[in-house]
């Protein structure tokens, strides 16, 4: 399988670890739920970069989610987080937004979807460490414009929407500098069941009945 | 009379024969909507399960799903865009619902749409609609193909305007373009051609529609007739012709490696890559062997062309660099000697898609890399990595040129200015 899909690792890194060029984010070890949505977004429009729609336009469901397999079952040591150039205050507003939310702004925490380790939840919700700052802001920004989406109902999008650009910086600064745990895979459930509704996760994953 | 006098009224009775010769010219060949005028007489036929499924192989064998249905959209409800030089055209709804797609068509209508190009409203349709190849197509055909499309589920979805530049917008303009380039009627079997041959010109020619791409388009945006390769507007790939040895003709092919190519997307080592991709994924691997063989009948049988040879080859600025980037990124899989891997890597030696003129299709290959379309019968393709990001112009102008003259290849070289022109397309 790895000789079917070295296209994909010229950019996202030797065996789909990120590459060190500071944007295409590590697709080894993600949730296999996760990385099949993004490649069914990608080739049907609701997530844009140019040469993902490409490659991913001629392939069928099944082939993608073998591919989201192979790679969700990679297991590959995570490098030490690149040093930022945050000041303090970002980092202080970016944990706490990523720890507790901002309940002015009707704002969950990261960790009461990503999992109180931001590893993510499997089989559909992405870790959110190990991943280049950039990427990071870019997504965000790109939730909050629309040009990313999710299946509906899209809930990172809202998220996005609700937050300032500070903010946005502050929280991609703060989880771009954080390293990851010994247990780096996604957690199978959550303590309490999701604070809303997402698409493209099974009710299961959720917490609910 | 006066002279002034005289002038002015040959004038006008010139301008008013143009104008008879045009509409004249504009509706030859409609017959009188039957559903329309008389509704006892409409053609009864109630529609079967089995023209239903026929319906819906032929609207695979004309591949509308892939401009009639939007990137990640219903299939059939339209929606979207296709660029071209004159504008931009949104395809229509091709689905049941009354008030945005075919609910209310009749059959005579449908018909009058693929075979004289004018909608359910009288007015004339774009040739993006390429119905210069649709007139070709049966009323039989054209029953089944409007059961199937009535059959789908209605999606209420109404298509956004065409962003056409004047003149182009106008109806008057289409009147002319009509005038000189569309000529309506269906498909006449030539006596002297086997069966085969005859089915497949029907396919190719009609539904189809391979001149689309497969031939040059005059800056009208009219198609020459023929299947002697030409740039396809606004996409940046060239499809190669189909009539000669040094492109893509498959006069020398066996007929079951042509057959292959459009049941998998794979023969003789290689792959079909670009919007030919959507071809296969979307219309040629779903129809029946009599009918791929049939086509690959009459693909055999084009006439040649003598071949497109490139001019003078000059030795190239850059050689040394065209070799390094082969041996950095390329040679582990292509082979030191451009031999590749059967089955897995296509070989560079000897490979039309990487000698073609002009060298787009190889440039296009390298910057955004691609898989072969996965199918039925070649269900998990193997991927080449984009190198659009690794690689600068003057590298990738290098390596190009290097590819298309090692191992007996001897096509011209490339150029960055020529790199820096394909980066700026986009299929889709």
């Amino acid at each position: 399988m790895a000789q079917r899909v070295q296209a994909c690792t010229t950019c996202h890194g030797k065996q789909g670890r990120a590459a060190p060029d500071g944007y295409y984010p590590r697709i080894a070890g993600k949730p296999a739920g996760y990385l099949y949505n993004q490649l069914l977004n990608f080739r049907d429009g609701r997530r844009h970069y140019g040469l993902m729609d490409e490659l991913v336009a001629p392939l069928s469901d099944a082939y993608l989610r073998e591919i989201a397999e192979h790679f969700a079952a990679l297991d590959l040591p995570y490098a030490a987080p690149p040093p930022g150039n945050a000041s303090p205050a970002q980092l202080r507003r970016g944990q706490d937004l990523a720890l507790h939310g901002d309940a002015t702004l009707k704002l969950p925490a990261c960790v009461q979807c990503h999992g109180a380790k931001l590893t993510g939840l499997a089989p559909s919700v992405p870790g959110l460490l190990g991943l280049p700052r950039d990427y990071l802001n870019g997504q965000m920004g790109a939730w909050k414009s629309g040009q990313r989406r999710a299946h509906a109902p899209d809930c990172m999008g809202d998220i996005a929407k609700a937050l300032s650009l500070d903010d946005i910086a502050a929280v991609s600064q703060w989880l771009a500098a954080q390293p990851l745990p010994a247990a780096s895979k996604a957690v199978s459930e959550l303590p309490v069941p999701l604070p809303l509704s997402c698409g493209g996760v099974p009710q299961a994953a959720m917490g609910k009945p | 009379m006066s002279r002034v006098m005289k002038f002015s009224l040959a004038l006008l009775a010139a301008g008013v024969a143009a104008v008879a010769l045009v509409w004249a010219l504009n509706v030859r060949d409609e017959s009188p909507l039957t559903g329309l005028t008389d509704l006892a007489n409409r053609p009864a036929a109630a529609p079967n399960a089995e023209q239903i499924r026929r319906g819906e192989y032929l609207a695979r064998a004309g591949n509308c799903a892939a401009c009639h249905t939007a990137r990640g959209g219903a299939l059939y409800a339209g929606g979207k865009g296709i660029d071209t030089p004159f504008g931009t055209l949104f395809a229509g709804n091709l689905t049941p619902d009354p008030a945005t797609g075919l609910g209310n068509w009749s059959a005579d209508e449908f018909w009058r749409a693929l075979h004289n190009g004018r909608g359910r409203d009288g007015r004339l349709l774009y040739p993006a609609f390429p119905y210069a190849n649709y007139t070709k197509v049966n009323r039989s055909d054209a029953d089944a193909l409007y059961a199937f499309l009535q059959s789908l589920p209605a999606v209420r979805q109404a298509a956004p305007a065409h962003e056409l530049r004047f003149p182009y917008n106008t109806q008057a303009a289409l009147a002319v373009w009509r005038a000189l380039y569309f000529r309506p009627g269906v498909h006449q079997n030539e006596a002297t051609q086997s069966v085969a041959w005859n089915r497949g010109a029907y396919l190719v020619q009609g539904l189809g529609h391979c001149n689309a791409c497969h031939a040059a388009r005059n800056s009208w945006g009219a198609s020459e007739s023929g299947l002697g390769g030409g740039l396809i507007p606004m996409q940046g790939w060239y499809a190669p012709s189909l009539a000669d040895t040094a492109q893509a003709s498959v006069a020398h092919w066996e007929l079951g490696e042509i057959v292959s190519l459009f049941k998998t997307g794979v023969a003789r080592g290689a792959s079909v890559s670009g919007p030919m991709s959507e071809v296969v994924r979307g219309s040629t691997q779903y129809l029946s062997d009599p009918d791929l063989r049939a086509m690959a009948s009459y693909l055999k049988a084009l006439p040649q062309q003598p071949p497109i040879r490139p001019k003078a080859v000059a030795a190239i600025p850059g050689q040394r660099l065209g070799a390094d980037v082969y041996a950095q990124h390329c040679a582990s899989c292509h082979g030191k000697q451009g031999h590749g891997e059967p089955g897995i890597y296509p070989a560079l030696a000897g490979n039309r898609a990487v000698t073609l003129e002009p060298g787009v299709n190889v440039l296009r290959i390298i910057l955004q890399g691609g898989f072969a379309p996965a199918t039925e019968a070649h269900p998990r393709p193997f991927g080449m990595p984009p190198f659009a990001v690794a690689l600068s112009d003057a590298e990738i102008a290098a390596v190009a040129s290097h590819v298309r003259q090692q191992w007996g290849n001897t096509a011209s070289p490339l150029t960055a200015f020529e790199v820096s022109r394909a980066r700026g397309k986009r299929a889709d």
